[in-house]
């Protein structure tokens, strides 16, 4: 199988190969060394010269999700020249549209950037975890940063299939047998044993619309936190014209890695927000699949929706009855005299279990509690 | 058939095989299967429900003859679940027999051997897929599992082999035909699926959906099997909360089959349209539709 047919229009065809797996690198899907290996493996098993082959046998040793798929092909027609042989899967995603002007990009009425460092004392931080997100200096939300980073949040629980041992609960069959078995068959004392607990999914979704960027910083934080505590368990959305999976560059222990990998992936930060789409976005690709389902279900939005509201109520509805809880947290539910009237926030309200405020880092451990008693 | 692995020749051996069983394959899932068989590794399957995931893997074990091990992940499966369990309540009665029939001088150790033997282990789908080799071992819906578990199914697909600590170790002669599938309700560790080989499956187009319904149903007439067919692709097409798979599109046509229908008409599609959809809001989505829409074509 070593004898290779040349392929048209090249040299030396696996030097080609090789080159392959950096332009793929460059259409944006990093290849590891082992898969390259497994492709050159699969190139000696397949006829060389025909490009549907070649093809074919890249996607199953290079792609390792449908995501990867469309920059996969684009790659190989890049590389390979010519049409590629099959339909790209259709992601759900909308093609991007042109972007109404941008509301508000500024960083939240900061009040001199050059202000003093403050020695920050206890009470300091006590003043400072009540305090509005978007009302803080420059210094004040970096302290606000590593206050984040410092949480601890415990993930809910649900009850599993699996049995621990107890004091009490059912007589364990199975330990109580293997007790007589080491006592040579005489009864021994029966051993119990109960339901274990499990951590519950917790899936954020996070507003990252022009109206909510003052906080879109500090609950990308709080997202990462929250990831980083439960990583199997939690999943982290950007909402706003587009839904954008922020989970896997959430995971990076670093925090300023893991925010900066998360920005990059979001690709309309400030713009306007279409919630009831991006949720049904949401819905499709992950959520009925079964990210969504008997999970923990946090939105951070402020309810300010473009769209049909009918549309955001039906997509909530779903969310609801796959859900476990559906918590809502807004950052204006904290002032004084707030009225939930926006028409997103309306339309919503009546699938939502609870209607939090989220302004502050109080608010927020606050929802963590919450989280956990649902 | 043998007693080794499977051989096949090309991607278009495999297909023609597989096409025997009713399987009908297209080019990617040939090649995946085929690179599998080839390279002996497992073949991780994504795609939506309805996309011929598990059925790949019963096509796979009737082409070759091979016997179809499935292992059903679920949330909390484990070791003993999916690999051995010691059958506690017979050892027992097998205890008290030892100690009826003696008189009263048993020897410790030689119970403790003939309490842990063969006759006593209840084997599970991953250490019958090891012993039964050759053989095709689904792992379905691994999303489902824990992390734990996949940890432990690498380390056995890894090794083909699993250590008893009474018995020893347990080898594969021939390693299994290892087929995963996934609904992506969860990321797969990355380290799993770097030993795999990937394959997304897509719902069939008009003509392959067409040749798998005259192939499947056997008797069905070509001018049904082409309406059905479109209609379950103008339904995909939808954005339903669940657009209908290949399954699906087959139980609708042996509905429609047990009513002796040979066309689709407006009035049989809304009677039988339940085979098809499975939530009140897409029946409700495609009656506002008109069903006209779905049959015109």
């Amino acid at each position: 199988m070593s004898t290779v047919p040349a392929a048209p229009d090249a040299g030396d065809p696996l030097v080609g190969f090789a080159g392959f797996a950096h332009a793929l690198a460059a259409a944006g899907l990093p290849v590891a060394s082992d898969a390259v290996a497994a492709f050159t493996r699969a190139l000696r098993q397949v006829e060389v010269g025909d490009p549907c082959q070649v093809y074919w046998a890249g996607r199953a040793t290079l792609c390792r999700g449908p995501d990867d798929i469309p920059r996969y092909d684009s790659a190989f027609e890049g590389w390979f020249g010519g049409t590629v042989p099959a339909r790209t899967p259709r992601s759900g995603e909308q093609p991007r549209r042109a972007r109404t002007a941008a509301l508000t990009t500024t960083d939240g009425g900061d009040t001199g950037g050059d202000a003093p460092r403050l020695r920050v004392a206890a009470d300091d931080t006590e003043v400072l975890r009540h305090r509005d997100i978007a009302g803080l200096t420059a210094a004040e939300r970096a302290h606000l940063a590593e206050l984040i980073a410092t949480l601890r949040p415990r993930p809910p629980t649900r009850p599993a299939i699996r049995m621990r041992p107890a004091r009490r609960g059912a007589v364990d069959p199975r330990r109580t047998v293997r007790g007589m078995l080491a006592a040579g068959g005489e009864p021994v004392r029966p051993s119990h044993h109960r339901k274990a607990t499990r951590p519950r999914r917790m899936v954020l979704l996070i507003d990252v619309s022009g109206s909510m960027s003052p906080y879109a910083d500090a609950l990308l934080r709080f997202g990462h936190v929250v990831a980083r505590s439960n990583p199997a368990g939690t999943e982290v959305f950007s909402l706003g014209t587009r839904m954008t999976r922020l989970s896997r560059a959430l995971r990076v222990r670093d925090p300023e890695v893991a925010l900066a990998a998360a920005s990059r992936a979001v690709p309309d930060w400030a713009g306007g927000t279409r919630l009831g789409e991006t949720l049904r976005a949401f819905l499709d690709r992950w959520g009925r699949r079964g990210v969504a389902r008997g999970a923990v279900v946090v939105i951070f939005s402020d309810g300010w929706e473009r769209g049909d509201p009918t549309l955001l109520a039906e997509q909530l509805a779903q969310l609801r009855r796959l859900a476990h809880a559906v918590l809502w947290v807004n950052p204006h539910a904290g002032a004084d005299g707030y009225e939930p009237v926006q028409s997103g926030i309306v339309a919503a309200l009546p699938y939502v279990d609870r209607l939090l405020a989220g302004h502050s880092l109080a608010t927020l451990q606050e929802l963590l509690e919450v989280a956990r008693r649902t | 058939m043998s007693d080794s692995t499977p051989t096949v020749g090309s991607p278009a051996d495999l297909a023609r095989a597989l096409d025997a069983t009713g399987y009908l394959a297209d080019d990617g899932v040939a090649m995946a299967a085929f690179l599998a068989i080839r390279m002996g590794r497992p073949l991780f399957c994504e795609g939506e429900p309805g996309t011929g995931k598990t059925s790949l893997a019963a096509a796979l074990s009737e082409a070759f003859g091979l016997p179809l091990i499935r292992l059903q992940c679920h949330e909390g499966i484990d070791a003993a679940q999916a690999l051995y369990d010691w059958d506690f309540p017979r050892q027992l009665l097998h205890l008290r027999t030892l100690e009826a029939a003696s008189d009263g001088s048993l020897e410790a150790d030689t119970v403790e051997r003939s309490l842990y033997t063969e006759r006593f282990l209840l084997a599970r789908p991953l250490l019958r897929a090891l012993t039964d080799a050759p053989c095709v071992l689904l792992v379905d819906e691994i999303d489902r599992a824990d992390d734990e578990f996949e940890a432990f199914l690498l380390q056995v697909l890894d090794e083909n082999a699993v250590t008893i600590p009474e018995l020893g170790e347990v080898r594969a002669a021939t390693p299994p035909l290892v087929v995963l599938t996934s609904n992506r309700t969860r990321e797969v560790h990355d380290a799993l699926k770097r030993r795999c080989l990937y394959h997304w499956l897509e719902h069939p187009d008009l003509a392959r959906e067409v040749a798998i319904l005259r192939r499947r149903i056997p008797g069905i007439g070509a001018e049904l099997a082409r309406q059905v067919a479109h209609a379950v692709q103008s339904l995909r097409e939808m954005e339903l909360l669940k657009p209908p798979g290949v399954a699906e599109s087959l139980d609708w046509a042996r509905a429609l089959q047990e009513l002796d229908r040979d066309v689709l008409d407006a009035e049989t599609a809304a009677a039988t349209l339940g085979a098809v959809l499975k939530y009140r809001e897409d029946l409700e989505r495609v009656a506002r539709a008109g069903l006209d829409r779905l049959l015109a074509g």
